[in-house]
């Protein structure tokens, strides 16, 4: 697919698949298209040319709910919860258990925080209460909430931008764990992320964009650090020279 | 100890507002041997009715992290409308509804105006409402009042239900089951229903509302929508009581709506507070207005002391929320 704003070209050809039950982890400089590859796959951008594949069918959305409905899910960087609200309401925001009641659909709270609470299991997170306020929890907390969130509904790809930017290190390897746990569930996860970490940990598959482009991919297995590094800034072969993790003699 | 600790900062969160009318209801009594009347009771009540719905509908358009400046300007256009209304033969019944309608409209526009044009705050569209409905209102009156009024659109402001079985000249104010009935609706959309929970989604980080799928341009007019029909309705519950449709009626009453609010404890950045609290708010600016009528005060001292309190109220939060942060 290609996108274009008015004269500027965001995205060239960009072409990616992921199978079901895959972790694909998207890197690229600032500016190289990543956002917005991931606005086009959520529903917020449309392609310019090119087409979306989805179990088979091309598919075309409205908007992120569009998306959403076919089960197509984001993780935004800052989360997107409302801190003002309980887990179990903001991981039914938007898509609310109902009763009827006197020709009014009211909402089902007891069933909401039922089904939470079954949904947290079943992602081993753990929470005192689903009653808790999202702001009185941990940013590893609240990212654990923002997965539960876009997996409650039969998710069956997860978009993560940047997954752990936001966390303290002690957390990171709690949602990577997570990552590996909706893989499990054969959840497929593309996963934007700047650090290695984070990729060479929960990805199958890496794939580099450079200026708008496809500029590699390779199973996590056959590549190291080092070349994905190189890739992101422009450069193929193993250039262990540029690496910020090599000491400089 | 903290688990009590805690349980004593919950309570004291819920209904420690409460406690404050009680305190001050009990210190009134002692103070005005008048206080404690049945007429004296009943005249709050009714004196209060149309601060309370403007309050209630302020109070939502606050939970979103909007403001509505409108609402007194509304009320007045819905009081002359209503009265021109009955001057051009328009049936009792019709009368009655011109208010509400009036305030609906007036409410819609400013939802519209708010998400269509992009305008970049509630301030924006609701001061330019303000001054529209207000000119309109004297357009409309010609800038005097108009009495007159059918008894029977009167009704819901003036009336009591008698109550002399109770008591002697016991009577219950039509306007407060107006106040109850628009409470408890209010009450049931914001605790109870989907669109309900999404007004506090909104207040509380509006972009998580719109990645889940809200339509939140459509939630913020029914929003204001609905807080013009309360300003419309207090309308008619302001000709009911005073029986003439004055062009400067409600003047400033969008300030006191306000402080009601705050008073109640709602967050003015939107997410938090409660119907009860904003109905708490009503009743101790409606308290210390007549605690200090009687009193003898003079209302320009009323003004100063509930400025002071606004400060007041709202310290005492960002104190409670200080502690519990650091707890």
């Amino acid at each position: 697919m290609s996108k274009f704003f008015g004269a500027i070209t965001a995205l060239r050809d960009v072409s990616l698949q992921v199978a079901k039950g895959e972790v694909l982890g998207v890197v690229g400089d600032n500016g190289a298209g990543k956002s917005t590859l991931m606005k086009v796959l959520s529903g917020l951008y449309a392609p310019s040319e090119g087409a979306l594949l989805f179990e088979g069918g091309e598919v075309r959305f409205e908007s992120p709910r569009a998306s959403r409905n076919i089960g197509i899910e984001m993780v935004y960087q800052d989360f997107a919860l409302a801190g003002n609200m309980p887990i179990h309401e903001n991981i039914f925001l938007g898509r609310e258990v109902k009763k009827p009641w006197m020709g009014l659909q009211l909402l089902n709270k007891k069933a909401q925080r039922e089904q939470a609470q079954e949904h947290l299991n079943r992602l081993k997170i753990h929470v005192k209460s689903v009653d808790q306020n999202v702001e009185d929890l941990s940013g590893g907390q609240r990212q654990a909430v923002a997965i539960a969130r876009a997996t409650a509904f039969d998710a069956k790809l997860v978009i993560m931008d940047e997954p752990t930017a936001a966390l303290a290190i002690k957390e990171v390897g709690k949602v990577l764990d997570l990552i590996h746990t909706l893989k499990e569930h054969g959840v497929s996860v593309i996963i934007i992320s700047h650090r290695m970490d984070d990729i060479f940990y929960a990805c199958d598959r890496v794939m580099a964009l450079y200026q708008g482009t496809n500029f590699a991919e390779s199973m996590i297995a056959n590549t190291t650090r080092n070349e994905v590094i190189g890739w992101i800034m422009g450069t193929k072969g193993n250039t262990s020279g540029l690496a910020h993790d090599s000491v400089a003699a | 100890m903290t688990e009590s600790r805690m349980a004593l900062s919950r309570f004291l969160e819920r209904y420690g507002i409460w406690l404050v009318v009680l305190v001050m209801m009990v210190a009134l009594s002692f103070l005005s041997e008048s206080f404690f009347s049945l007429l004296n009771l009943t005249n709050i009540l009714k004196q209060n009715a149309t601060a309370a719905l403007l309050a209630l509908g302020m109070f939502l358009v606050i939970i979103t992290a909007g403001i509505d400046l409108s609402v007194g300007s509304i009320l007045a256009l819905g009081m002359v409308s209503s009265a021109v209304a009955a001057k051009w033969g328009v049936p009792w019944w019709g009368v009655i509804l011109v208010a509400p309608t009036v305030g609906l409209m007036c409410g819609a526009l400013n939802g519209i105006g708010l998400t269509v044009l992009r305008l970049p705050h509630p301030f924006i569209m609701t001061l330019g409402m303000l001054n529209i409905a207000r000119g309109a209102t004297n357009l409309v009156s010609g800038g005097v009042p108009i009495s007159g009024v059918d008894p029977r659109v009167r009704y819901f402001g003036q009336a009591e239900l008698d109550l002399s079985f109770i008591q002697d000249g016991a009577g219950l104010p039509v306007s407060l089951l107006v106040v109850l009935a628009c409470t408890l609706a209010l009450w049931v959309m914001l605790n109870a229903t989907p669109v309900g929970r999404h007004v506090y989604a909104i207040g509380g980080n509006p972009q998580s509302a719109r990645v889940s799928g809200i339509n939140v341009d459509r939630v913020l007019v029914v929003v204001y929508t609905i807080c013009g029909g309360l300003a419309g309705l207090g309308g008619l519950l302001l000709v009911g009581r005073t029986g003439s449709a004055f062009p400067n009626a409600g003047l400033g009453a969008e300030l006191d709506a306000i402080a009601a609010v705050i008073i109640g404890g709602a967050s003015f950045f939107g997410g938090r507070g409660t119907v009860m609290g904003c109905i708490a708010g009503v009743i101790i600016m409606g308290l210390l207005r007549n605690g200090l009528n009687l009193l003898d005060v003079s209302v320009f001292w009323q003004q100063i002391l509930i400025g002071f309190i606004i400060v007041g109220a709202v310290y005492f939060d960002v104190v409670r929320r200080r502690a519990s942060v650091r707890s």
